[in-house]
């Protein structure tokens, strides 16, 4: 963005000046307002930079001389103000949960609250990606003698769907922030252990920050490196392949070589496989819609405890409605939404976990995958 | 079910402005899925209760702002990952979305749900007459496969005579790369 500095000199000017700033909605910083704009008196207009090139053209044309004030708004401000982002990226104590922020970030954020939670949270290692990156999920749990039973969240098994990482650092968050004053989040850890998985598919995550936004899968090569990514959500050990999958490597729902092929989905599979006994609760957190998915997507055959996971979800879907009004469909991924196999989801409850679900978040379409930021707040506060 | 023709739904809707969400009109709507072809775009009837709130005023700004620009508007990555839109290309957006429906309209069976999830790129192209002209290529995301689908359309408007899809054509997915 550029300050211009114009002397208008005739009426005329004036007028066409008045004008440009009605219609182009400019910024006035002098006058105030474009009635005050005067022959022979200063001006000085704020044009946003993809204005610039109208801008100017449109000065010259009109034969309106005009020189530039401040040639990069953006700079005096971060001159004069303290960044929020420094070139260190400081985390979490000014650690903005309503941004976006890109793996390294995440992973130093990750860090950063196991030191100023030590009390009460571990991070841990996973497994490995494709691209031999960690993955690491946070354990939020408080010391006690008795074994707890522990809810799973993931977030980011699908690249583009950034509001679900998003969710998952801004649950981590207000779990911290509220445990001490909030009676239902104490009451809720003397009783259950959390562990929660900023980001799955970390490989995809960055490829969609560095190449490609919309991209879902993971990054593992395929036919001698000319196409690539599975589809983490269809390569789970669940009627793999069946249906609602491609077994086609260009395709976006590519289920992968076989079931667990992928790094990536070993890692959460061994880990949940080891712990299932002790998990009540597995939650994977994607993007967009506005659902909330129970068993099954390859068959609509109703799992065993149906009635339960159905009243327990219609319940999240009210106490979500109830914060700012959005609305969430509610039921099997194969009735209400699509068919489809290898699904983490179906996997989870397959090998006894009861209470399985996928929480796709805002939005219904609008934005889709490029939810804005000052939607962040709003989504991630009504689905805590 | 109508034996031997299609499928035919019966839909109560409600518009709502994206400018003023109050603003409702209720809206019913007739849609008939053909059977078997996957060429023909399902029949659609509607009426509104009530009326669409008018726009000409801002209709105006948009038309007499690009009407005079010096050069050609070019734009790309509307919105931009972040989800931004530029307050100025806001009416460019808007008027990708309602380009996007009837070539969504076009391309629906009852097995796809399409949305626009992008302006990869839009390029303005000045005309003799009073018509806007812009070529867009938008990214559709189709819930059901999942696919991101480029696809190329030309528009035109016109504050008094709305807006026209000229030509449109879907593109190989490597037009992104």
């Amino acid at each position: 963005d550029q300050v211009f500095h114009i002397v208008p000199e005739t009426l005329q000017q004036v007028q066409h000046l008045q004008h440009l700033c009605s219609i182009l909605l400019l910024d006035l910083w002098k006058p105030q307002l474009p009635e005050d704009i005067q022959a022979g008196e200063d001006l000085h207009i704020r044009v946003p930079a993809p204005l610039l090139q109208e801008v100017k053209d449109n000065l010259d044309h009109h034969m309106i001389s005009y020189k530039v004030l401040i040639p990069d708004v953006q700079e005096l401000v971060d001159r004069s103000m303290p960044k929020e982002r420094s070139s260190q990226r400081q985390v979490p104590e000014g650690y903005v949960y309503t941004q976006y922020h890109p793996m390294e970030e995440i992973y130093q954020w990750m860090t950063q609250i196991q030191k100023s939670n030590s009390d009460l949270v571990t991070q841990h290692y996973l497994g490995k990606t494709t691209e031999n990156r960690t993955m690491y999920y946070l354990q939020i749990s408080q010391p006690s003698d008795k074994t707890k039973k522990i809810i799973w969240m993931d977030c980011g098994i699908h690249a583009r769907e950034w509001i679900s990482p998003a969710f998952c650092q801004w649950f981590v968050k207000e779990i911290l922030q509220n445990y001490k004053s909030d009676p239902k989040i104490s009451r809720f850890l003397q009783n259950l252990d959390l562990y929660v998985l900023p980001v799955l598919n970390v490989d995809g995550y960055i490829y969609s920050w560095e190449k490609d936004s919309l991209w879902r899968k993971n990054r593992s090569p395929h036919l001698n490196g000319t196409c690539y990514g599975t589809d983490l959500n269809r390569n789970f050990n669940s009627s793999w392949g069946s249906i609602g999958v491609s077994y086609n490597c260009s395709s976006e729902t590519f289920c992968g070589s076989g079931p667990e092929s992928e790094p990536e989905t070993r890692a959460v599979a061994q880990f949940i496989e080891r712990k299932k006994s002790d998990i009540l609760c597995f939650l994977t957190i994607h993007s967009y819609g506005q659902y909330i998915l129970t068993p099954y997507g390859f068959t609509t055959e109703p799992p065993s405890n149906s009635e339960e996971l159905m009243h327990v979800a219609e319940k999240a879907a009210a106490a979500l409605r109830g914060k700012y009004g959005t609305s969430y469909k509610v039921g099997p991924t194969s009735l209400i939404l699509y068919s489809n196999s290898g699904s983490s989801r179906d996997w989870a409850h397959m090998i006894g976990i009861p209470f399985s679900y996928t929480f796709e978040l805002r939005d219904n379409g609008t934005h889709g995958f490029v939810l804005p930021v000052d939607q962040i707040q709003p989504t991630c506060e009504e689905t805590m | 079910d109508i034996i031997d023709v299609g499928h035919k739904y019966y839909l109560e809707l409600v518009l709502e402005d994206i400018l003023d969400k109050d603003s409702t009109v209720n809206c019913t709507a007739e849609v008939l899925y053909h059977l078997g072809s996957k060429n023909i775009a399902p029949d659609v009837q509607f009426t509104l209760e009530g009326e669409l709130k008018n726009a000409d005023e801002a209709d105006n700004v948009f038309y007499n702002r690009i009407r005079s620009l010096e050069k050609e508007l070019v734009a790309e990555n509307i919105p931009d990952s972040h989800g931004n839109v530029p307050p100025e290309m806001e009416p460019i957006h808007r008027l990708a979305w309602v380009a996007a429906g009837y070539v969504i309209w076009q391309n629906s069976t009852e097995n796809t749900k399409f949305h626009l999830a992008q302006i990869k790129h839009v390029k303005q192209t000045k005309r003799s007459d009073e018509y806007l002209e812009f070529d867009y290529m938008i990214l559709l995301h189709e819930m059901v496969s999942q696919e991101i689908i480029p696809w190329q359309m030309t528009v035109l408007w016109h504050p008094q005579h709305g807006v026209q899809v000229t030509q449109d054509s879907r593109q190989p997915k490597h037009t992104l790369e």
